[in-house]
């Protein structure tokens, strides 16, 4: 009789979501952008930067764990969404080693050496953007679109206020939300990054809470701040669309700021995860040295996640009361 | 073992400073830049090491416990003072970039530890011998780690270009988080290879509790305080 009886503590009803699952509908949901990315750039190698180093990534985890006799986990598809994240997230021009070593570095040391899914402290993705951005600047920063180097419009704005132009000068923003500029790979449509953010929110994947938080907290702080810093006055809206559909920040709001593992699980953290995202991200383009922030921004706050967690852990049915 | 020579190797194996007993970090990460910056950081801190630990083992029975740790910065300064001045008068450009790191060998935490747990315990040539021991210890960590990040990050070793021109330099290896990485991973390949000598039944001494093998052991030593057996029901 008792053999018959299944005895297990509970959850005992389970949805059917599973890690694969999962990976596989941010795989779906990351083909617009890496479609026109590859589209975009066509005159150069993308197409095959974006092949080789998700398949790279995808292989060093099998390595890994086939060396380290662990199981095998390149069938729930996380590794490949680390390798296709870093390769939207490289230059087009950027050669096919540089994106090899990045997604060696995201899985092995970024994910792996810390445990593996679900143990790793910032998102390997932009672990490895950011090794490659400090190890090879010059070639991460160099864009070239339509086979001439252009800056992109961040630069580009960054350059006309450091001219003493007007910081708008050559800067489209119907270019921007199509997505006909320079960039890296991935970033540059926030139409076809968007598409992919509305699969994610219909499928139930991710909700509003950090990339809404993030990009209007962002909105608010460059349209105030950007006012003193770069001389465009109060909410500008030219300067605040270009600044919102410019560089990385559509694509790591939607992308990799709710990445499961390195994001707050509580829903009022998920909020201060995404207010501080914001304003650091703004702080980093204001402030920065570089005109880019957004993947400093998003690693910073992924190690100030425990911290947002603890205090904001909801407290248990009863122990509300009395203190 | 002879004292000497068990000393000698307690200091470049068994609690080797930087991949054992995690002292000295604030040195080991910053100047390892270069091979040759790792070498002269760490035999100038031999250097002090080995004379600081004669002056407090001569010493040991004179200074009062209570004022111990002054009198131990005091002879640790002066030694350092000392150290400073020949440097900048014959290896000038190793004193430029070694900087601020050399007058900071006086709170290393090597050298007071040293004077601490060995030096004003025990008499003057094993204490000699144990700065000796310690600081090659020290050297050869911080120069292992000045070769791996001179290697990757600017393709040299002690200046001389070892990897082909094509070779694009890994520049995140020579700032500071490559310090990090490097440490890292050297220590794990310390640890695996231990654990391989002890698994072919060689015979490997640990590191002894608390007080002889300083921080790096207090998480053993708190795993140990908890009794393990209600875990195991």
């Amino acid at each position: 009789m008792s053999e018959q009886l299944k005895v297990s503590s509970s959850p005992h009803i389970r949805s059917k979501e599973t890690t694969g699952n999962i990976m596989l509908w941010v795989i779906i949901a990351l083909l617009p952008a890496t479609f026109f990315g590859i589209y975009n750039f066509r005159d150069t190698h993308a197409w095959l930067l974006v092949i080789v180093t998700t398949a790279a990534a995808v292989l060093t985890e099998y390595i890994y764990e086939k060396l380290m006799h662990k199981k095998i986990t390149i069938k729930d598809y996380s590794a490949a969404v680390t390798g296709l994240l870093l390769a939207l997230n490289l230059p087009p021009t950027a050669p096919i080693w540089m994106g090899i070593i990045g997604s060696v570095f995201a899985i092995l040391v970024v994910k792996q050496l810390f445990g593996g899914l679900g143990q790793n402290f910032m998102n390997p993705a932009l672990g490895a953007r950011c090794f490659l951005l400090i190890s090879f600047t010059g070639r991460m920063t160099s864009f070239v679109y339509d086979g001439v180097s252009g800056a992109t419009p961040l630069a580009t704005i960054r350059a006309n206020i450091e001219a003493g132009n007007a910081a708008l000068d050559g800067v489209n923003s119907m270019d921007m939300l199509i997505g006909n500029i320079a960039g890296t790979i991935g970033e540059t449509s926030v139409i076809a990054i968007v598409i992919g953010a509305i699969i994610l929110i219909l499928k139930g994947i991710i909700d509003l809470r950090i990339p809404g938080t993030y990009i209007v907290t962002f909105a608010l702080f460059i349209g105030i701040f950007g006012g003193f810093v770069d001389g465009v006055g109060f909410f500008n809206v030219q300067y605040m669309t270009a600044e919102l559909c410019g560089g990385g920040l559509m694509l790591g709001a939607w992308f990799m700021a709710t990445d499961y593992v390195t994001s707050p699980i509580t829903k009022k953290g998920q909020i201060v995860y995404g207010i501080l995202l914001g304003c650091l991200t703004g702080l980093f383009r204001l402030f920065g040295g570089s005109a880019e922030g957004v993947s400093y921004a998003i690693i910073f706050s992924n190690l100030l996640v425990p911290l947002i967690e603890r205090v904001t852990l909801p407290k248990p049915f009863g122990k509300g009361g009395e203190k | 073992m002879n004292k000497c020579t068990e000393r000698l190797y307690n200091g470049l194996v068994k609690e080797n400073p930087t991949f054992v007993m995690m002292l000295g970090m604030c040195p080991t990460l910053a100047v390892t830049t270069s091979a040759i910056n790792g070498i002269g950081m760490g035999l100038s801190t031999t250097v002090v090491l080995i004379f600081s630990n004669l002056l407090i083992s001569l010493l040991r029975k004179i200074i009062p416990d209570s004022v111990r740790m002054p009198a131990f910065i005091v002879v640790v300064a002066t030694l350092v003072t000392v150290v400073q001045f020949l440097m900048e008068g014959f290896v000038p450009g190793l004193y430029a970039s070694l900087g601020v790191y050399i007058p900071l060998i006086v709170v290393n935490c090597i050298i007071l530890g040293r004077a601490e747990a060995y030096a004003s315990k025990n008499p003057v040539l094993p204490s000699i011998f144990d700065g000796i021991g310690m600081g090659l210890g020290f050297t050869f960590g911080l120069t292992c780690i000045g070769i791996v990040r001179e290697l990757i990050g600017s393709g040299k070793v002690f200046g001389l270009q070892i990897m082909p021109d094509i070779y694009e330099p890994v520049t995140i290896f020579i700032l500071a988080p490559g310090a990090f990485l490097v440490l890292a991973f050297l220590v794990a390949a310390r640890n695996k290879i231990m654990k391989r000598m002890e698994a072919k039944g060689k015979k490997v001494v640990k590191a002894q509790g608390c007080c002889e093998g300083g921080c790096a052991s207090c998480g053993g030593c708190d795993a140990q305080v908890f009794p393990t057996g209600q875990e195991k029901e």
